[in-house]
């Protein structure tokens, strides 16, 4: 078991998402970086879907109440467990007493913005709707439906939690599968309906030009800031329908919105794109404040990028799993 | 193609597409196709879950279809053939405050219908209004059969969070939010009732095929 002892704002339990119920109006929330979210329970001998603490404003401190083996994974925030530093990307143990603390991710050209804090077995939260996310626009779902605070408690759902792992870590992500565009991340889009209809200027700008992060984006979206408003050949009115994380709505003022994990499951802004399921984690990841490049991608480079995604898990897990053998004969 | 009569086909991106019924303007008729039409495809392998939205429809994969041409195809198809389904649903009546610190946008509906508040309340609470859809967040409805005289595009920039009850307009639709959150539309309004319990096996109050009648409980100048 851990205690928050200091939370920044937005600090939330997360799973890979709650599916199935967008009938209801109820968006999937879930890992802003689902690969972060995965690594680190399988470090832990979790199910890779499993619910782990996001983390998004630092600094975190945590407590142990009692001994408990755990995970970090994602942004590289300078972990120290009772000041002694430890390795990103890898599980770790602590002794009932200790203290974890996060600070700020540290600077670089690969400077991420998320960590993650994976428990064994995941966190033992109830399942809302098939699913242990935080719906924060619900209130529902996580803990409370709410951010952390000082003073919550939590555990793994593992009975071994307390069991020692030997150390491992893993390479993360982004250093095996880099993505960069004339210095900016860049991340691939599918052209969505109303693409067309958007001035040949706009489409050029859109591809060709790069967009920053602006401090008004967070779990529910990214607005982006470019020096070429896209603009439509005429004023469009949509009838509302269904969306889903990665579609780029363009609002009238022409500057972009990336939905992120928490968006609301509808929308009417007309769509220039929508960037694709297997780079989302790299845009959960982009600090406010940097530029991204988008890149057009067609359907089957899209579905080749999952398969991407799905081929670094397998390996990932069978790597993890050769190296608990070894320890557990240790 | 004829955006009047064939109907459209979009991506987006690999983990859904998005299929609209023709025509510019939303009607009942071509919802209780949409409703057929999701019944069909909820049972479609490749499909996590079909979301129906005004005049449209989404599919969420659960994995996404190597031939999404034979998709679009199979989509198509199915709607040329479709019949409609009558939701025969019940109607709750929601009392509105229009106007005041509730409703912050009602003087840019003023401003650009040119219509007085009197006459917007008026033709704000004379419909039944049919649940189509829902979508936004939890427990919204999307509702059909607002005046066409009452369109009010949306906001230049999303408003960052209105409260929950908010009655809003958003182009030719409207809508009472279910809880506090971001919105493009425009408020006019509040009303308060309780949409969503997640705690249920039917979590949202109401369902498409469900009406709401509005009644101007106070107006706010």
């Amino acid at each position: 078991m851990i205690e928050i002892v200091t939370a920044g704002a937005q600090t939330t339990v997360q799973d890979q998402g709650r599916h199935g119920s967008l009938r209801w109006g109820v968006g999937t929330a879930g890992a802003m970086d689902p690969l972060a979210l995965a690594a680190g329970n399988l470090l832990l001998g979790s199910d890779e879907g499993a619910a782990a603490i996001e983390v998004q404003v630092f600094p975190l401190r945590l407590r142990f109440v009692e001994d408990s083996g755990f995970a970090l994974t994602g942004a590289d925030c300078g972990a120290q467990l009772d000041g002694r530093p430890l390795l990103p990307w890898a599980r770790h143990h602590a002794r009932a007493g200790q203290e974890l603390q996060l600070g700020l991710p540290l600077p670089g050209p690969a400077r991420s913005s998320r960590a993650y804090l994976c428990l064994p077995g995941g966190v033992d939260v109830p399942q809302v709707l098939g699913s242990r996310s935080t719906q924060l626009r619900g209130a529902f779902g996580g803990l409370d439906g709410r951010p952390l605070r000082a003073g919550d408690r939590l555990q793994g759902a593992s009975a071994d939690r307390a069991r020692p792992l030997p150390p491992l870590a893993v390479m993360p992500p982004d250093s095996v599968m880099p993505q960069r565009l004339d210095g900016c991340l860049a991340v691939r889009v599918l052209p969505a309906a109303e693409y067309p209809r958007y001035t040949a200027e706009s489409q050029a700008a859109f591809w060709d030009s790069d967009w920053k992060i602006t401090p008004q984006s967070d779990r529910y979206g990214y607005r982006f800031a470019g020096a070429t408003p896209l603009r439509p050949e005429a004023p469009m009115e949509m009838r509302s329908h269904g969306i889903v994380p990665g579609v780029l709505q363009v609002p009238p003022d022409g500057q972009p919105i990336v939905q992120m994990r928490d968006a609301q499951p509808t929308g009417g802004y007309p769509k220039i794109g929508t960037v694709i399921e297997a780079d989302l984690w790299r845009l959960g990841q982009a600090p406010i404040g940097s530029r991204i490049r988008f890149v057009q991608v067609s359907w089957d480079q899209a579905l080749a990028a999952l398969d991407e995604l799905a081929a670094w898990r397998h390996e990932l897990a069978r790597q993890i799993a050769l190296h608990g053998q070894a320890g557990s004969t240790a | 193609m004829n955006p009047m009569s064939d109907p459209h086909f979009s991506l987006l991106g690999t983990r859904a597409a998005l299929f609209e019924a023709p025509g510019e303007t939303m009607t009942l008729e071509a919802q209780q196709r949409i409703w057929s039409l999701a019944r069909q495809a909820q049972d479609w392998p490749e499909v996590d879950e079909a979301v129906p939205g005004m005049n449209n429809l989404m599919l969420a994969f659960a994995t996404p279809p190597r031939d999404i041409a034979a998709l679009e195809q199979r989509l198509r198809q199915a709607w040329a053939g479709i019949r409609p389904t009558e939701l025969a649903g019940r109607t709750i009546e929601l009392p509105v405050v229009y106007g005041g610190d509730g409703g912050p946008h009602l003087a840019d509906v003023v401003a650009h219908t040119g219509l007085s508040v009197d006459d917007i309340i008026d033709l704000h609470t004379t419909p039944t209004y049919p649940v189509y859809a829902l979508g936004s967040h939890p427990g919204y409805c999307y509702l059909g059969g607002m005046d066409p005289r009452l369109a009010t595009p949306r906001r230049l920039k999303p408003v960052l969070s209105i409260p929950g009850g908010a009655v809003s307009i958003g182009g030719f639709q409207t809508g009472v939010s279910a809880s506090a959150g971001p919105s493009g539309w425009n408020t006019i309004g509040t009303a308060s009732l309780s949409f969503f319990d997640p705690t249920l096996a039917q979590p949202a109050l109401l369902q498409p095929g469900d009406s709401i009648r509005l009644r101007a409980e106070k107006v706010i100048r």
